[in-house]
């Protein structure tokens, strides 16, 4: 075993998806260079990665957000961009967390629609979301009338 | 502001949205960048160390295999601190590669177990069903002390 000395230590890591009609990753990355100074920001092909001491990054997020509110989506990363047991130059394919991402990324126009709309709807009118559906195992209160049907 | 834990412990969606109604998200970020920032012994990938399955016992027995056992002691605090959770229920991405059904199950029964409120949801497929997801994540997250930013 050896000894693991942590880097970028007292730090945070923040993903900033965009999915936008009207702004690429590029453009973001653009206004966040602006106002970044000294915080580590790295492109990639869905928005970026932030890395750097928690309130520098939150007030880059905060002026980021103001652009395209309903189509930036941020989250928490554990990990440092680049670190070597995450980074895929590393693991050869995409790494795990990837396809999460990648199928809420595919619904989250549904989400930005509801962000958009969230203002028009009356303060009162109840939300109706999507239900879970029942478990598809057969329930035990069923399974009882089956046999006892079966049984007279 | 209240401490949000979201199932999937990894969702963006829920994450975003929690902290942007004006709480805080549980999510599994925070966890791993603790461990990943403490010095300590190389052990990779995640920095999971033997002792992280011993500080699972507190939330899985002893026969419970040690993979989750070594999860809950990420979950496990989280669920701990949570004042309220939100649930995704046909996430199919949380078991696979980097997932474990019997912890999903675990952590969803300790989340109703606790004594906080839990909204279940599955992830919209439509315009519709996304405003009125969104709008439901709102009015819940709005009820809780500290909402309605």
């Amino acid at each position: 075993m050896t000894e693991y000395l942590p880097k970028y230590v007292n730090t945070v890591t923040k993903y900033v998806f965009v999915e936008s009609p009207e702004m690429t990753p590029g453009d973001l990355a653009i206004r966040a260079y602006e106002i970044s100074q000294g915080v580590m920001i790295k492109e990639t092909c869905f928005g970026l990665q932030i890395t750097g001491k928690e309130d520098e990054v939150n007030a880059i997020i905060a002026h980021l957000r103001e652009f395209d509110p309903a189509h930036i989506f941020v989250k928490d990363r554990g990990f440092p961009p680049g670190d070597s047991r995450r980074c895929r130059a590393n693991l050869g394919g995409a790494r795990p967390g990837y396809f999460g991402h990648e199928f809420e990324i595919s619904i989250s126009r549904f989400i930005s629609k509801g962000l958009v709309e969230l203002p028009k709807r009356e303060a009162i009118a109840k939300p109706k979301p999507p239900a879970p559906e029942g478990s598809a195992k057969l329930d035990a209160k069923r399974l009882r009338q089956i046999i006892e049907a079966m049984e007279t | 502001m209240a401490k949000v834990f979201i199932y999937p412990t990894t969702s963006l969606i829920l994450s975003d949205l929690v902290a942007r109604f004006g709480h805080t998200p549980l999510s599994a970020a925070l966890q791993i960048r603790e461990h990943i920032q403490t010095p300590g012994l190389e052990s990779p990938p995640l920095q999971i160390t033997p002792e992280d399955p011993k500080k699972g016992l507190k939330w899985a027995a002893v026969e419970v295999p040690s993979g989750v056992r070594g999860r809950m002691s990420l979950y496990g605090p989280m669920i701990e601190q949570a004042e309220a959770a939100i649930i995704i229920h046909d996430a199919d991405f949380s078991f696979g590669c980097m997932g474990c059904a019997r912890t999903n199950e675990l952590i969803q029964f300790l989340l109703r177990k606790g004594d906080i409120p839990v909204l279940d949801l599955r992830y919209p497929r439509t315009e519709e069903e996304g405003i009125e997801f969104v709008a439901a994540i709102k009015k819940f997250l709005d009820e809780l002390a500290g909402g309605g930013v």
